[in-house]
């Protein structure tokens, strides 16, 4: 049994099947992402003034990985020019590059745009104690500009103040040493224990363990807050903002929530991973596929080139798509 | 020329060579034949039907019995499932809790639609009769018909294994709606992953993705693979609905995809997609970060779940077209309409959705603009159902035991469709809402609709896929029995949502008696219907698997005297399905054309005057 039309077109629809099957897939991809960014459209509508943040994503480096994939879309329509001109090295040459600035893309995504979000901390201050820490969030200024509020303040997460139940004193030292944490201030009469943490995950480690009340947490802050009303942070800029050496002490109890630039951080970071990850995930099946046709499919390049250059056309056609998909991932995210 | 197709099953074609090779799992396991994967589903599909009718009829125990322990089997039940029975205040074990009920409810829900009708309705018979009446070898993508499958079979095991968890499986009503289904299953007894609704989230994340590769498939197979000659206008009606329905599915379910990932991260890495600012549960504030909307998930939903409507409905009006145009012996009335009108339908079903978010407080404009499609919607609707009707005129009909399921299909969509106009329009809604009248409505189009037209397409094909006939006077007590026991579920149904009684009372609205009192004695009624509707499928069962081996013989390879292009190949057909090159010369009902030898023309016989120029067979191109 053959089944027809796999390799030539059908007459009257001019289309081999996988062509048309990856149409309607691509189709398919379409109302996906198109869920999410419908999401994005409506969490975006919801947001309270000031809760969306703007500029907090590196526009250099994101303008990089556009480039990146953009190049490789090219390369990927040389390959399948190559196959169709029967050269199989100068194929793999284009292929080979496809797969190589994928990969770049991805390590960038995951290693250093990812991993810094990761290490980043915010505290959402509840309302009603803006103006205690208006050095930092500069509202009244923004207020007086007609400018949107700024309800969170960001930075490094370097010390966190704990109240511990005098039994569970014992269960917190050995999280202290699990986790290889230094205390840097102990306890003395009444008054709270300073721990130096590592980074965000230490603070929810201490959050998560019971008998342990968080007082406040030291942070060194990103520069916006070391000098709010310096009117160049009134807009969202193109260059990756930097710490500060400035150190702020936030209390507890005058946060709404906090957490570590993660999914769980605001409705603007949870769309941003739902959809850059899903992306992430389309490369990488993207990836897996190159490297599959470049160097597991010789067999079928020597019975049926044809047939060959036909699944580098499908596989660039999505590869194609996952780009579009970066196109509009870039400004929805980096520059609006 | 058509009577002479009946001696194939032992002449072996070409087609026939490359699969004695096959061991027993290729062959029938891991099979990557459209047939056989299409029995597959219909097996899978139908054993999720029984199981979602078994989670009912302990439901209708309850409502008309509230607090009496499920008798008999009410032990077993306990200890099987603790998330979902109680001992009652004497200590008698198998008493369904409240919990229990509503896992049973959003787990029939979701296993009748997801599980049961969609993979028979479309997977079952898209797969196993659309290839052949299109004259195709197979799908267009046998092997991406093998992951739809099994991908399929994965999504059934993961939502099956829910049934097992601390907590029981989800409970939080088909639909999931946020943030109830957030905020449920969790808690200090429940594992943060392994649990109910997280596991159900899973379950359809696998589900939607098999459905996705089986609709590409199908529409490549319907587009690329039809026979030389069967151009559109000669297309048998079943597989313009499997079109339709198979880009339904194509566009419909990924946003619901894409909001079951984000419901999965809403319950495993605490993002608020849909958790609003400042949610409080049970007097407390709970720690999300807040900002998202409980309306986006119903958008996103219902935007899935209304052209889920169409696909249950379109390939049972697909079946009833063949089943009635064969057994009518004419033509079905008004074929092209009826195109038309699935296109229509399938174009209009993707924007009437928010018509089930009525009571969201979405806004007059807003809910001014879905009353209008919903109104439209039916407009295509009655063309369908008119035709079909229309086209039972002036025929001489054989009343055979599918065209009995066909033409009750009629009747019954008729009242699903037309109960549904009060629904569409924003002011009576809002009272009929969430009553037993809501339920009434969609039962009536997919149950005495949709599954009857699944029985009718059962009996009409199973002479091709067995050889065999089903017991004809089976068939006939399990029709008669079925449309009177289900029409007394249903029926009340009506009477009780008009008296306002809200579709998740427990009880059966005994808390409320004073006021729904004169409609409360119909529990009881429709409880001893649904046990009956239960003892009668017994039947149909017993006749599917005697038939298999003690049904009487299928006299040729087309018994039914039918036009399509499944009775040509032999019975059952092997992998490749035809033994001869196909070729189409006519439209698809060309039933007692004046004039003609007999009163069917298959679309395969060549026109009398070329004859002799039509035997030399015009090859296939590659």
């Amino acid at each position: 049994m053959e089944i027809p039309h796999t390799v030539t077109p059908r007459p009257d629809t001019g289309l081999y099947n996988a062509k048309l099957a990856i149409w309607l897939f691509l189709a398919s991809e379409v109302m996906l992402f198109g869920g999410l960014f419908s999401a994005y459209v409506f969490l975006r509508m919801g947001a309270d003034d000031g809760y969306w943040p703007h500029g907090l994503l590196d526009v250099p480096v994101g303008t990089l990985n556009t480039i990146l994939l953009i190049i490789s879309s090219v390369c990927v329509v040389l390959a399948w020019a190559s196959l169709k001109m029967r050269r199989w090295r100068q194929y793999q040459l284009f292929l080979g590059s496809a797969v190589a600035l994928g990969t770049v893309f991805l390590v960038i995504k995951l290693s250093y745009e990812w991993n810094d979000k990761f290490h980043h901390f915010g505290t959402f201050i509840k309302k009603e104690k803006w103006s205690q820490y208006d050095q930092y969030l500069g509202n009244d200024y923004l207020a007086k500009k007609g400018l949107a509020p700024r309800p969170e303040i960001t930075g490094h997460l370097h010390e966190v103040e704990v109240k511990v139940a005098p039994e569970k004193k014992a269960q917190l030292e050995t999280l202290i040493k699990d986790r290889g944490l230094e205390i840097s201030k102990s306890e003395e009469d009444g008054k709270a224990l300073s721990i130096k943490v590592k980074g965000p995950s230490d603070a929810e480690a201490l959050r998560n363990e019971p008998g342990v009340t968080i007082e406040a947490f030291e942070m060194a802050l990103d520069e916006m807050y070391a000098n709010p009303t310096d009117p160049k942070y009134d807009r969202p800029g193109f260059w990756k903002r930097h710490l500060s050496e400035k150190v702020a002490t936030i209390k507890a109890e005058d946060v709404d929530s906090w957490s570590a630039f993660v999914p769980k951080h605001s409705s603007f970071l949870a769309i941003y991973y739902a959809i850059t990850g899903l992306h992430g995930l389309h490369i990488l099946g993207g990836l897996v596929m190159f490297v599959y046709f470049l160097f597991f499919d010789r067999a079928l390049y020597l019975r049926n080139p044809e047939h060959m250059a036909n699944r580098i056309e499908v596989v660039g056609l999505y590869w194609h798509f996952v780009d579009l998909v970066w196109i509009f991932v870039f400004p929805v995210f980096y520059l609006l | 020329m058509a009577t002479a197709a009946t001696t194939h099953s032992h002449d072996h074609g070409h087609g026939h060579d490359d699969h004695h090779d096959l061991g027993f799992w290729q062959k029938y396991i891991f099979s990557q034949d459209h047939k056989v994967i299409g029995i597959q589903y219909g097996i899978t599909g139908l054993a999720f039907l029984f199981l979602g009718f078994c989670l009912m009829m302990i439901m209708r125990w309850q409502l008309a019995n509230p607090g009496v322990p499920v008798p008999f089997i009410g032990p077993a039940l306990q200890k099987l499932f603790p998330a979902i029975f109680s001992s009652d205040p004497n200590n008698h074990p198998g008493m369904l809790t409240a919990d229990g009920y509503n896992i049973l409810g959003a787990m029939h829900g979701t296993i009748m639609v997801f599980f049961g009708v969609v993979p028979v309705a479309v997977a079952a018979f898209g797969n196993y009769v659309m290839p052949l009446q299109v004259g195709a070898p197979d799908m267009a993508f046998p092997k991406l018909n093998m992951a739809s499958y099994w991908t399929f079979f994965v999504s059934c095991v993961i939502m099956l294994s829910s049934f097992f968890v601390a907590g029981g499986p989800a409970k939080s009503g088909w639909t999931s709606y946020p943030p109830l289904s957030v905020i449920s299953d969790s808690g200090p007894n429940v594992h943060p992953f392994f649990n109910g609704q997280t596991i159900w989230l899973l379950g359809m994340v696998f589900n939607i993705t098999g459905s996705l590769l089986g609709s590409i498939n199908t529409i490549a197979t319907c587009i690329q693979l039809r026979a030389p000659g069967m151009t559109w206008m000669r297309l048998p009606f079943f597989c313009w609905t499997q079109l339709v329905t198979a880009f339904l599915l194509l566009l419909a379910f990924p946003p619901l995809e894409a909001a079951g990932f984000m419901q999965l991260m809403d319950r495993a890495f605490g993002t608020s997609f849909f958790i609003p600012t400042g949610l409080m549960v049970g007097g407390h504030l709970t720690h999300w970060s807040g900002g998202g909307s409980p309306l986006l998930w119903q958008h996103l939903f219902w935007f899935l779940a209304h052209p889920e409507v169409y696909v249950l409905i379109l390939p049972a009006i697909g079946m009833v077209g063949e089943i009635i145009a064969n057994n009518t012996r004419k033509p079905l009335y008004g074929y092209k309409a009826m195109v038309g009108a699935i296109f229509v339908l399938g174009f209009l079903s993707f924007v009437v959705w928010a018509h089930h978010m009525y009571m969201t407080g979405m806004g007059a404009k807003v809910s001014g603009f879905f009353q209008t499609t919903t109104v439209m919607i039916s407009i295509p609707s009655v063309i369908l159902v008119t035709a079909l009707l229309l086209s039972l005129w002036g025929g001489s009909i054989r009343f055979t035991t599918p065209m009995l399921f066909a033409t009750t299909f009629l009747p019954m969509f008729g009242i699903g469709g037309l109960t549904g106009i009060p629904l569409a329009f924003n002011s009576t809604d809002l009272y009929l809402h969430d009553t037993y009248y809501v339920i009434g409505h969609f039962h009536y189009v997919v149950a005495p609709g949709t599954i009857f037209a699944i029985f009718a397409g059962v009996y009409y094909w199973y002479p091709k896929a067995c050889g065999r006939m089903m017991n004809d006077v089976l068939g006939r007590i399990h029709f008669w029995f079925s449309i009177i026991f289900i029409n007394g579920i249903f029926f009340p149904m009506f009477l009780q949502g008009i008296a306002g009684v809200h579709r998740r009372w427990y009880d059966g609205g005994l808390t409320y008696d004073p006021i729904i009192k004169p409609v409360l004695h119909w529990n009881n009624f429709m409880s001893v219907s649904a046990f009956l509707l239960g003892a009668t499928q017994l039947i149909f069962i017993f006749n599917f698997f005697y038939s298999i081996f003690r049904g009487r013989r299928v006299p040729n390879d087309n018994p039914w005297d039918a036009t399509t292009l499944e009775w040509d190949t032999p019975t059952p057909p092997g992998h490749g399905n035809f033994t001869k090159p196909i070729t189409v010369y006519r439209g698809p009902y060309e039933y007692s054309v004046p004039g003609a030898d007999k009163d069917f023309t298959p679309q395969s016989e060549p026109p009398k005057s070329d004859k002799p120029a039509a035997a030399s067979t015009p090859a296939l191109a590659h």
